[in-house]
């Protein structure tokens, strides 16, 4: 990490700060796969004082994403009518029967968006084939995937179709929470998410669990701040939820953003790797978009799947587990020849643990 | 994956905006962020702004998260 010329210091006081309010064993959890790779980059874990662990939690769309939804994106994408629009780095996660590269590969049209601007287009640009958007991702992205929809239904393009997948946060840190087994202190809460849905949906973590939360930024200062506010509000026997990340998110998020995901989505339960299914943590279109619900206009059943035999991306998805614990972890499972999700996302916890390793956590 | 982007907004037309991204010009939606004006910094989302930033904190997070953000794209690349 470079950290900037006057951060080192400012870096320091942090630390020490830090330290000094530790008292006795503590674990804070990083809910968002972007805090885990700035927090690895910066090499914060190594700066924590003993008794002070930071654990990655289920922060990564693509991580989260179970082997079931993979296989039924890339059963889409093999159909000849079909093209298959995703983020990028879903292409390589493995399926049960391949993933979507090695579809393409084989012949399948997939393509990789950077923007739901793109889908739109795309399904404009090629009128005679069956356009399928897989959707993943958190609050952050789910508005701009309701542009699209709503946007294809405006422009009148009846050859767009959504594969929803997106998850919501909230619900999957009140399953953790309610499943008990974490044993977490405390929550450095996402940023971004964050911008899009503002304090109020984190609430019930102090409320009902009589934990904090901090809304964090994503520069090394930040977190260090954000651990920091943790640990006062740790000393002063206060559970609350704080915004750090004042610069970018607002008490009540995003209305525009937040008003247009409700008028398309509506919460469903969903599954999730490791954690199982959530009530209420997933969107399905709602009533006036269904027709472009590609799991019913293709009627796909959705079949559970295992994950792959030795991979623990489950446990670590919960914070239960580190990477190193993983059998598999550098011994053939590695980012070039990743088996499970969490090594093939930039932000998987297994990724960083493998480009930034040695620290110790 | 919930990666924002600083960028200054260079022109702006309809719902749409031209942003600077580390000298790259990249067309990215207001939608959600219709108050933003040319020379406001917004965080940007795949596409969308999704808020509006003060200057002086837009430099400061600019430099890790285009960072990121370099890696983040390189890797849509790789597997496109
Ligand atoms: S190292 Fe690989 S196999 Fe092991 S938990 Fe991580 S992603 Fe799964």
């Amino acid at each position: 990490m470079n950290w900037k010329r006057e951060e080192p210091e400012a870096a320091r006081a942090l630390v020490k700060e830090i330290a000094r309010l530790v008292e006795g064993p503590l674990r804070l959890m990083e809910v968002c796969g972007t805090h885990t790779v700035s927090i690895f980059r910066a090499g914060i874990r190594a700066m924590m004082p003993p008794g002070l662990e930071l654990i990655s939690g289920p922060g990564c769309p693509v991580c989260v994403t179970p082997t079931g939804e993979i296989d039924r994106a890339v059963e889409l994408a093999r159909r000849p009518e079909v093209v298959l629009l995703t983020f990028g780095d879903l292409m390589r996660v493995p399926g049960s029967r391949g993933s979507l590269a090695q579809a393409r590969a084989e012949g399948a049209d997939v393509r990789v968006i950077l923007s739901p601007l793109d889908a739109v287009a795309v399904a404009e640009g090629e009128p005679r084939k069956k356009v399928v958007f897989f959707a993943v991702g958190f609050e952050t992205t789910s508005p701009a995937i309701a542009w699209a929809v709503k946007e294809a239904r405006r422009r009148g393009l009846e050859n767009f179709y959504l594969l929803p997948c997106q998850r919501l946060i909230p619900p999957a840190i009140r399953a953790l929470l309610s499943a008990g087994r974490t044993g977490v202190d405390g929550f450095i809460l996402p940023g971004h998410v964050s911008v899009i849905i503002g304090r109020a949906p984190y609430l019930f973590i102090a409320r009902e669990f009589g934990l904090p939360g901090v809304i964090t930024g994503f520069e090394p200062l930040d977190i260090l701040e954000g651990i920091l506010m943790l640990l006062r509000q740790k000393k002063e026997g206060r559970a609350a939820i704080e915004i750090q990340y004042r610069r970018a998110v607002k008490e009540e998020g995003n209305p525009l953003a937040l008003g247009l995901m409700e008028e398309v989505f509506r919460p469903a339960d969903a599954r999730w790797r490791g954690l199982g299914s959530i009530p209420s943590s997933g969107l399905l279109l709602r009533d006036g978009f269904s027709e472009m619900d590609a799991v019913q206009a293709f009627d796909l059943p959705y079949e559970e799947v295992k994950d792959p035999p030795g991979c623990l991306c489950g446990e670590i998805l919960q914070g239960l587990k580190r990477p190193p614990d993983c059998p598999l972890f550098g011994r053939g499972c590695t980012p070039e020849a990743p088996i499970g999700p969490c090594m093939v996302s930039s932000e998987g916890t297994c990724a960083a643990y493998y480009k930034y390793g040695g620290i110790s956590a | 994956m919930c990666l924002g982007i600083p960028c200054k907004v260079v022109s702006k037309g309809g719902d749409f905006a031209e942003v600077d991204f580390g000298g790259v010009k990249r067309q990215v939606s207001l939608l959600f962020c219709p108050e933003a004006e040319v020379g406001d910094y917004v965080l940007v989302h795949v596409g969308f702004a999704i808020q509006r930033l003060e200057e002086e904190d837009a430099l400061q997070t600019l430099r890790l998260l285009q960072e990121l953000g370099e890696q983040y794209l390189e890797l849509e690349e790789g597997g496109a």
